[in-house]
């Protein structure tokens, strides 16, 4: 089915849907340069409005298999291909990928120049676009592209983050419900060493798994949970996840994490790592067409070593006083994380917790629980 | 890190001669480290025998030494240069042993010398079999289980422990033969008992197949601080148990899940850091199981290679660059990434195009040999292919393979093969699986079915599939629809068919029209190919980087430069006949055009060589050496015109359609070259200019050819009018052997092509000659004697730079009609010509207007730059300035010598004849003739005695030679070996010989003594068109048990001038700086 996608400044393409007839999608175009990870990707949060380009020419080769979930749908608003398979080969897959996205109501293009669209993206930077297999005047998509929000100063974390606490099923691999007790506290369950509160923007499953994977105990809250909330759950430390949309906006939250600054140690990760600069003092900026790709070399400053990383963000952190950086970004210097020189608080914009990438930046998930093992036991 | 400041004179070791599993993708690596070391500031001392390398060129290492790559000989360069250290890690698997010998004798250490890039315990732990498993084991990886059996018990005890089927790998034998697959007790006994008895060491290694199991391949970099990079990935289309050399391969991977692939990644970093490869690039290859994803690691080359060749070539990420600078102790992030030049080299490539590579093999050229596949690698070259899909990318790669496919699909009315035999071309692997897999598809198989009798990954043959699908949708269109330009369903389908990669010549056979009207339709329509940027990065950061291939995209990337500018088409794929040497024109005539400030734009659709270097030209067109696709190209840059002569016949193939599109060709004209190779046009031209040619016929049948025969003279040669390269060329010597030729080669009445029959000069001394002319003048540049009798292809036989028998009167003759044949021709840049000298008369054999083989040589041997000075010459200069004799460097001899590949094709006769076989070359450079031809065969790999006992056996027409041969031996100190009859003959002229039994005299018999290791050196010439069992016997025990012999009485004298010499003079070095400036002593 034909279908035409169309940027704010009037560059369109044409491609076909492998999806079925959609009348409107929309949101901020973008690409990314992974070889490999669709489907983390699709269900990763953070892509909460966001129509995805893949450089990556041939999609869909491995089909959906149940592991590789990192939500348990898709977020993004569009995925836009140059050749999508419709036949996956993967012992694993059981459903191919024109399946998954049509199953859960998610636009798929594919037969569109993807280098054409980058190069775009790339000189004129991420804008606003639109997707439609029955709107194919170029003109009226255009003009629909232009009525679209843009993407600084939307605030997105609401559509995907949780509304109620949960905590993480190990060996179910997903979430389950929990309830607070009366008085706000948690009756953490007993066995594991560290008890971890986990503020959920749209945090990605991996994040999950690697830090219970470090012997900690989860408490997965909504982005609206208080400081004081968070007192009476009484954790030995404090997580801010990734997810989507424009850090600045969500205000509310930046104030009781500087608060949650003041008294936890804090580990945060992308959006997590963008609020804490805000709570610190710091800004964030909006980036050209930004970081999405699973090929981005960080540099450790402490020890000089180079890992090459999964990144996913369109906005950067402007360091706050008396933070130095940490990780930069050796592409175009920007930061990539800190750790703040007196308090307890290591935040980093890439993801260390790949899926999809590589596992180079790993290590982070450790120096997390090191530091919040040596606050717990003062 | 910064540099290390202690590394200042670098020794870089090549790989030597070109051959199966190591060709010019080192040329193209040594090229390029040469030329980084050089950037730091290094001297660098180069050892490589192989003349026709462009890293050999004088003006790029500082001390340039073409010897023979060996311990000895380079200890002695070492001895004399001093390096403060020695980096082996982009010469191949040659120049790995080579160093690692050094090491091992202690002789690096005492000498004070470094290993850099790999060390002796690295190369060592990644080349033994039992070191690397026990290192995969210590970090928690698998290898494929085997074990050794010296008894047929043993192996039942093993096999017992392992899961069938099973490989039975017999230790040292060619080819792997006697070995097999055993899927149940029953073949294993019956393999295992064969393959003891075929192991001289009566072993056999019994290892748990991987059979079918998917291939994957990534290239890793890693730096001094331990910072590790993948640069691609490549996945094998052809499963576990086929080469990879041999595979087609794709990159990226393709039905990995990000999951796997990120295991495969870390596992990669974990052998290489366990291998304690400290920096540079390396090789993994892994084995994965398609059920259920598990994982063996099948070897690690911790060095570059041709993975890593293609792997540059397909990213853009300049490995072999990276790796030398990282040997001086840089670490990734401190270099730049060259083609973005803003990014840092500490990343990993991404890629938005999909990449093929297609082997092409020389099955043909060994007739004996099997067209089958297996661990044992047999293609001869390779093309590489970019697409945005994998479907435009393999029909791009099947039509630069230049085999006469013109795609996936090439003939669209032909009959199928009948089900058993699809079934049996799935089954065993071979070079035409990829058609195949068509055929199948074609008549009806599932790609379930193909999967089950291939172990081909389903992906690709669903890709397979969809080609098909448009193909069927394409043949049916053009049945039921006008085919005009404003059908607008014809221009989708159109467009959609160039998207999937057909060719305008795939659609006109479907469509029965001439290509021209296809590719009319197509520019009435407006569909014409974009050109993309091969760029690291997937268009995440500006390139800076001219490099393209095409697709039928909505964008285009090339800017177009008003300057001055031509274009160079290469020469494709390496096959026998066509490699390394056109590739060095090519990129001589870039470099030259760049010196002149003329833009120079190269196509070429090899990723093994150096013109396909990104940093060769100002710009690269990855593109395959069509029509269709050159012609894309010259639309596109409107360039001032097209340098045919150098990349050899695919180029020239071209010259005359091109031209008659209106392009400028430069240099001679189209013209000039169909009057050299038009047989009659020729004839007129010989006969015009008073010149000699052997007697000729053309005949259509046994009776005429037995006609021409007679007339002209026994012995003949004869072949089909149609083939080039010597194929099915044989030489007659009499009415018998002429119809044994026409039973086997041609049918005997009506062949399909007439048949040439020449005179054959028997025992005549072949010149080969290569000159330049400027349309004007004419400089003779090279008069090359050859060592073995004209008869023998000038590709196959060994030279003399200058001659070292041919009288100065006939030397002067040959200079004189090699002028006449230039200006009567107009010659505008390189003409090679063939002469044969019998009885002081001077016969032309061939002319050639165009850049040939030798040419690298000759520039070597002489000093002349010969195709930087043919292009400055096709540019307009005249040799008057260019002056090339005031270049000319003399004093000392150069002897070419051939390499073969018989060692990859058990059973095939060792034999020379007019047939090309070699795959490459040597040189051996010295103040005598003597000692150039000595360091020629070394360089070849033939250790030639000092004592011992030579075996000699001629056939009837070298008697006459026999016994002035066999007292040269005699008087050198050998003892002479010789079956009854020839032995006889021997000791009738006065000579002490020991008789040995024929196969058929009892035991032992001379293979028993060869086998035993008694012989020496064996000398077995040829019986003329046929062959008796016996000597081809001894040939392959001789060439089994790597025995120094020769096949022709020219070579037998040759060697034992070499031997003389080698008895009374040490090893001496010298390099190409001290020779040019007449240091040498």
């Amino acid at each position: 089915m034909k279908a035409l996608l169309a940027l704010e400044d009037g560059f369109t393409l044409r491609g076909r849907s492998f999806t079925g007839s959609i009348d409107l999608a929309g949101g901020e175009v973008i690409f990314n340069t992974a070889m490999t990870g669709y489907q983390e990707l699709l269900t990763d949060p953070s892509y909460a409005g966001q129509m995805v380009c893949l450089t990556y020419p041939l999609i869909g080769n491995y089909g959906i298999n149940p592991e590789d979930m990192e939500s348990d749908r898709i977020h993004m608003a569009a995925l836009l291909v140059k050749e999508c398979c419709k036949t996956p080969s993967n012992w694993r897959a059981t459903e191919s990928l024109p399946d998954f996205l049509t199953r859960m109501g998610v636009v798929g293009v594919e037969g569109l120049d993807t280098r054409a669209l980058t190069l775009h993206l790339r000189k004129y930077g991420a804008m606003r676009g639109c997707l439609s297999t029955t709107m194919l005047d170029p003109a009226e998509l255009v003009a629909r592209a232009r009525e679209l929000p843009s993407m600084e100063g939307q605030n997105l974390v609401y559509r995907v983050a949780p509304t109620s606490p949960y905590r993480w099923d190990e060996s179910a691999g997903k979430p389950v419900p929990v309830q607070l007790e009366a008085d706000g506290s948690y009756r953490w369950p007993e066995g594991k060493t560290l008890r971890v509160l986990v503020y959920d923007f749209g945090i990605k499953w991996n994040i999950l798994r690697l830090l219970a994977a470090q012997d900690m105990q989860l408490l997965m809250v909504p982005p609206s949970f208080t400081f004081e909330q968070a007192r009476v759950v009484s954790p030995d430390g404090i997580f801010l996840s990734n997810g989507p949309g424009d850090p600045a906006t969500l205000t509310a939250e930046i104030a009781e994490i500087a608060k949650l600054a003041e008294t936890f140690p804090i580990g945060a990760i992308c959006l997590g790592h963008q609020l804490l600069g805000h709570a610190l003092g710091g800004a964030t900026v909006k980036l050209k067409f930004g970081h999405h790709g699973l090929n981005h070399p960080v540099k450790d400053l402490r020890t000089g070593r180079i890992e090459v990383t999964s990144q996913n963000h369109g906005f950067c952190v402007l360091p706050p006083a008396g933070v130095e950086a940490r990780f930069v970004s050796l592409n175009d210097g920007t930061l990539e994380g800190f750790r703040h020189p007196q308090k307890p608080i290591i935040a980093v914009q890439h993801h260390p917790e790949a899926a999809a990438g590589p596992s180079d930046a790993q290590a982070f998930f450790s120096e997390f629980k090191e530091m919040v093992l040596a606050c717990s036991s003062q | 890190m910064p540099k290390r400041t202690d590394l200042q004179r670098i020794m870089v070791i090549g790989s030597g001669p070109i051959v199966i599993g190591q060709a010019c993708e080192f040329d193209y690596s040594g090229t390029q480290a040469v030329k980084a070391l050089k950037e730091e500031g290094c001297e660098v001392i180069l050892v490589n025998s192989n003349p026709a390398t462009i890293m050999t060129d004088p003006g790029l290492a500082d001390r340039t030494y073409i010897e023979p790559i060996e311990p000895d000989t380079v200890a002695a360069i070492i001895l004399k240069e001093r390096p403060d250290a020695v980096l082996p890690t982009l010469g191949g698997q040659t120049a790995l042993n080579t160093a690692l010998a050094l090491a091992k004798s202690g002789f690096l250490e005492q000498h004070g010398v470094a290993l850099i890039g790999a060390n002796a315990e690295v190369i060592e732990k990644a080349e033994s079999r039992e070191l690397f498993r026990a290192a995969m084991e210590r970090i928690g990886l698998a290898v494929p289980r085997s074990e050794i059996a010296h008894t047929l018990d043993e192996v039942r005890r093993i096999a017992a422990t392992l899961a069938y089927p099973l490989i039975i790998r017999p230790a040292f034998t060619l080819g792997g033969s006697g070995g097999g697959i055993a899927y149940n007790l029953e073949d294993l006994d019956a393999m295992a008992a064969a393959g003891l008895d075929a192991s001289p060491t009566h072993e056999v290694l019994v290892e748990e197949s991987v059979l079918g199991w998917k291939e994957i391949e990534m290239e890793v970099m890693r730096d001094s601080k331990d910072n590790c990079v993948i640069i691609c990935s490549i996945e094998n289309l052809d499963p576990m148990g086929v080469h990879t050399g041999d595979s087609v391969t794709v990159a990226p991977v393709q039905t990995l899940t990000d999951r796997e692939y990120q295991k495969i990644r870390e596992a990669s970093f974990a052998v290489m850091r366990e291998i304690g490869v400290e920096t540079g690039g390396s090789n993994v290859q892994f084995g994965l199981n398609p059920r259920n994803g598990e994982l063996v690691v099948i070897e690690m080359n911790p060095r570059v290679s041709r993975s890593s060749a293609l792997a540059s070539k397909a990213t853009g990420f300049p490995i072999a660059k990276i790796a030398a600078k990282l040997a001086l102790g840089y670490t990734l992030d401190e270099l730049p990434n060259d083609i973005t030049q803003k990014t840092r080299a500490s990343f990993e490539p991404a890629i938005d195009y999909c990449v093929v590579k297609i082997p092409r093999f020389a099955f043909e050229k060994f007739s004996g040999a099997k067209d089958e596949l297996t661990t044992s690698m047999k293609s001869v070259g390779e093309t590489m292919a970019i697409g945005r899909t994998f479907k435009e990318a393999l029909q791009k790669g099947l039509r630069s393979l230049e085999i006469g496919a013109t795609g996936l699909g090439s003939c669209f009315r032909e009959a199928l093969p009948d089900h058993d035999a699809l079934i049996k071309a799935l089954r065993v692997p071979h070079s035409g699986r990829l058609f195949a897999l068509r055929h199948a598809l074609l008549a009806g198989m599932s790609a379930q079915e193909i999967h089950e009798y291939t172990s081909i990954d389903p992906w690709f043959l669903h890709q397979i599939e969809d080609i098909l699908r448009l193909e069927g949708r394409l043949r049916d269109f053009a049945l039921a629809n006008p085919m005009d330009a404003d059908n607008s369903e014809l221009a989708d389908l159109l467009q959609e068919a160039k998207e999937n990669g057909f060719s305008d010549r795939q659609l006109a056979a479907m469509w029965k029209r001439p290509e021209s009207d296809v590719a009319a339709l197509r520019k009435a329509m407006g569909i014409q190919p974009a050109y993309y940027l091969v760029d690291t990065c997937a268009a995440e950061f500006e390139a800076a980087t001219p490099y393209f291939y095409s697709t039928y995209e909505t964008g285009d990337e090339v800017e177009i430069h008003a300057r001055r500018k031509v274009i160079i088409l290469g020469g494709g794929p390496n096959r026998i006949g066509q490699g390394i040497e056109f590739d060095y024109c090519c990129c001589q005539a870039s470099f030259a055009l760049r010196d002149e400030g003329v833009e120079a734009i190269m196509v070429n659709s090899n990723p093994e060589t150096v013109s396909t270097d990104y940093d060769t030209s100002d710009r690269l067109y990855f593109e395959p050496l069509t029509f269709e696709d050159v012609m894309h190209i010259i639309q596109t840059e409107k360039p001032d015109g097209v340098i045919v002569q150098f990349g050899g016949q695919t180029p020239l193939n071209l010259a005359v359609p091109l031209q008659r599109a209106g392009v400028a060709i430069l240099g001679t004209s189209p013209d000039a070259i169909d009057r050299a190779e038009d047989r009659e046009r020729f004839q007129a031209l010989i006969r015009k200019l008073g010149l000699l040619q052997p007697e000729n016929g053309v005949c259509s049948s046994l009776a005429e050819a037995r006609q021409v025969a007679e007339r002209i003279g026994w012995p003949v040669i004869v072949r089909p009018s149609y083939v080039l390269g010597g194929r099915a060329m044989q030489i007659c010597y009499n009415a018998a052997e002429l119809e044994a030729y026409f039973h086997s080669s041609v049918g005997t009445d009506r062949p399909e092509h007439p048949i040439l029959i020449d005179q054959f000069l028997e025992n005549a001394i072949e010149v080969d000659v290569d000159a330049l002319a400027d349309g004007q003048d004419v400089y003779v540049a090279g008069i090359m004697e050859h060592i073995e009798a004209a008869g023998i292809h000038s590709g196959d036989s060994a030279c003399s730079l200058p001659p070292y028998s041919l009288p100065g009167t006939i030397a002067s003759e040959i200079d004189r009609q090699t002028r006449e044949l230039a200006r009567e021709l107009r010659v505008i840049g390189l003409m090679n010509i063939q002469f044969a000298v019998k009885n002081d008369r001077i016969y032309i054999l061939e002319v050639n207007p165009r850049a040939s083989r030798t040419v690298p040589f000759v520039a070597k041997a002489t000093g002349v730059p010969l195709p930087r000075l043919a292009t400055q010459v096709m540019l307009g200069r005249t040799l008057r300035e260019l002056n090339p004799q005031g270049m000319r460097k003399e004093g000392f001899f150069c002897v070419k010598e051939a390499v073969f590949p018989f060692k990859r094709f058990p059973g095939v006769d060792i034999l020379l004849g007019p047939e090309m076989r070699s795959t490459g070359e040597v040189m051996g450079i010295a103040p005598s003739f003597d000692e150039a031809f000595l360091k020629s065969q070394r360089g070849a790999g033939q250790k030639l005695p000092n004592s011992g006992q030579v075996f000699i056996s001629v056939n009837d027409r070298d008697k006459k030679f026999l016994a002035p041969l066999a007292r040269a031996y005699a008087e050198l100190g050998f003892t002479l070996l010789a079956t009854r009859g020839t032995a006889r003959i021997l000791r009738e002229q006065g000579l002490d010989v020991q008789d040995v039994p024929k196969l058929s005299e009892g035991r032992p018999n001379i293979i028993d003594r060869i086998k035993n290791g008694d012989v020496a050196l064996v000398i077995n010439t040829a019986e003329g068109g046929t062959t008796t069992a016996d000597a081809r016997a001894i040939r392959q025990a001789t060439l089994h048990q790597g025995v120094p012999f020769t096949t022709t009485i020219a070579g037998a004298r040759a060697i034992a001038r070499a031997v003389g010499h080698q008895q009374n003079k040490a090893l001496h070095v010298e390099c190409l700086q001290e020779y040019y400036g007449g240091e040498h002593a």
